[in-house]
């Protein structure tokens, strides 16, 4: 008897509170995204796709000097140098497979030059397993500058060791 | 005559269409209403805030292949989503949607038919519902689909006879088997039958829940156990039908619960379908609430529920309110 009592307690006075949270979190914001609509800010050392750098005259950072194929614990990343029109070296073929890269961001840190970064981008899927190579022309276009707090200290120490940032 | 058939035919056509347009939109409310209780966002990409949705799904399921396994029964595996389909159109049969209107000059009454055994019928109806979830699940040659046939059936046993029971009460008090005459009688607020019957509301809500195979009481279909239940073989237009079969069930059980204890389509200043749309808007609202809220029962659980907790109830409720209008009234009132 005291258990049926127990049991009609609690029906009557425990199970409308279960009913009463279900009902308020219908006025609650969702927490999910209106995913390909709408896009979570990444946060600023976020590791994505990577991007080269240029010089505000728009020549190329990169000297192709192999610092960053070598850093690459993956293996990912295949150059070959040339020179320009001036006579001064830079990368005839500069290849990032993004299969296997593994986004840890060695090469941004190995890079003398400043010259390749991780960028925001995250969303790289493709049908084909060719497109993922990623060439150089590809990873040139114009992206925001990624505030990298090490590389600020870098061109710090350069400035105050009279290493000149301009090439 | 001519008239008279002319009406009720258009009337029919009218019925259907708005209760499978209803059931359609019921899957809308029901992703909605689920998502924001589960913070999320819901369907809202076809159409403005996806309300285009369920006519892409039926495009969809239109167009999808109607794979038919190899070792079913064909004959029963046809006919089980029609037999599951058809019993919950039939119940709009008697119920009233409306009060008496004037139409280009006829008068024409709120129900497709006044039986004079309205509610006798409703639950001889959806009662049969059952027998398309039983027979698909054992047509389709498939354990899930077996088991989840066989808990419908238990359930059903187990759940028919509370259902039965719980709105006898409402019947001794109304005097009548017709559903126009009990909306008549509940005319205002304070005379539903609500008010002189909470418990059988109660029981006949929670059976009701039972009948129609939702949460908490969906053991037949039970997704995270027995995959989809009884239409776990099913596909396409098939599928469909044992989902309009559903949804269709959800419409009719909260239009006869509006129409028993909430006064149907009685309410002031609005016209008196949007009356009944609203209460059976606000009774498929409850079914997503339960749903968001409860989970799902043991099969023991329901069936100690069941037997010895709604049948008990629903026997009392019934004797007490036969005491009551056969004695205790006059005695207290003095008759």
């Amino acid at each position: 008897m005291k258990e049926i009592m127990k049991a009609i307690s609690r029906t009557i006075f425990k199970m409308p509170l279960g009913f009463l949270v279900t009902f308020k979190y219908i006025f609650k914001k969702p927490v999910t995204l209106d995913y390909p609509r709408k896009k979570k800010p990444m946060a600023p050392r976020y590791r994505g796709k990577h991007y080269l750098e240029r010089y505000d005259d728009g020549t190329e950072r990169c000297v192709c000097c192999g610092l960053c194929a070598a850093a690459c614990p993956a293996d990912a990343i295949y150059m070959e140098p040339e020179e320009n029109e001036n006579g001064e070296r830079r990368a005839k073929i500069y290849e990032i497979n993004l299969l296997r890269c593994i986004f840890c961001g060695f090469c941004e840190e190995a890079c003398p030059e400043e010259a390749i970064f991780l960028g925001q981008e995250y969303e790289f899927s493709d049908y084909d397993r060719n497109s993922f190579i990623y060439t150089k022309e590809e990873m040139l276009v114009p992206h925001p500058r990624k505030d990298n707090p090490f590389k600020r200290i870098i061109r710090r120490v350069r400035r105050v060791y009279g290493v000149s940032e301009s090439k | 005559m001519l008239e008279v058939i002319l009406i009720s035919s258009v009337k029919v056509i009218v019925v259907v269409v708005v209760l499978l347009t209803g059931c359609a939109y019921a899957t809308y409310m029901e992703r909605k209403v689920l998502a924001f209780m589960q913070h999320r966002i819901g369907p809202n990409y076809a159409g403005p805030f996806g309300l285009l949705q369920p006519i892409a799904d039926a495009i969809k399921l239109i167009f999808k292949e109607d794979i038919v396994p190899d070792n079913v029964e064909r004959l029963t595996y046809t006919l089980a989503p029609m037999i599951s389909f058809v019993p919950a159109v039939l119940t709009f049969a008697v119920v009233p949607f409306s009060s008496k209107f004037t139409l280009f000059g006829h008068e024409i009454t709120g129900v497709i038919s006044d039986l004079n055994i309205g509610i006798l019928f409703v639950f001889a109806v959806t009662s049969l519902g059952v027998y398309g979830i039983l027979l698909g699940g054992w047509s389709a040659g498939s354990k899930y689909s077996l088991l989840g046939g066989l808990r419908a059936s238990a359930q059903m046993i187990s759940y028919e006879l509370s259902y039965g029971l719980s709105i006898v009460g409402v019947i001794i008090i109304a005097n009548t088997l017709s559903m126009v005459e009990l909306v008549e009688q509940q005319s205002t607020i304070g005379s539903w039958f609500i008010w002189k019957q909470p418990l059988g509301f109660l029981l006949y809500i929670t059976c009701a829940v039972a009948e129609t195979n939702r949460s908490p009481f969906d053991l037949p279909e039970a997704e995270s156990e027995l995959v989809g239940g009884y239409h776990t073989e099913y596909s396409s237009m098939r599928f469909a039908q044992f989902f309009i079969g559903e949804y269709g069930n959800m419409l009719a059980v909260s239009a006869v619960a509006a129409t028993l204890f909430f006064g149907g389509w009685q309410g002031p200043l609005l016209p008196p379908v949007v009356w009944f749309l609203i209460k059976v808007f606000c009774f498929m609202f409850l079914y997503i609430w339960l749903r968001a809220t409860l989970p799902r029962f043991r099969y023991d659980q329901l069936m100690n529920f069941g037997w010895k907790v709604l049948f008990p109830l629903a026997i009392f409720n019934t004797l007490a309110t036969g005491l009551w209008v056969l004695w205790l009234s006059d005695v207290i009132f003095g008759g």
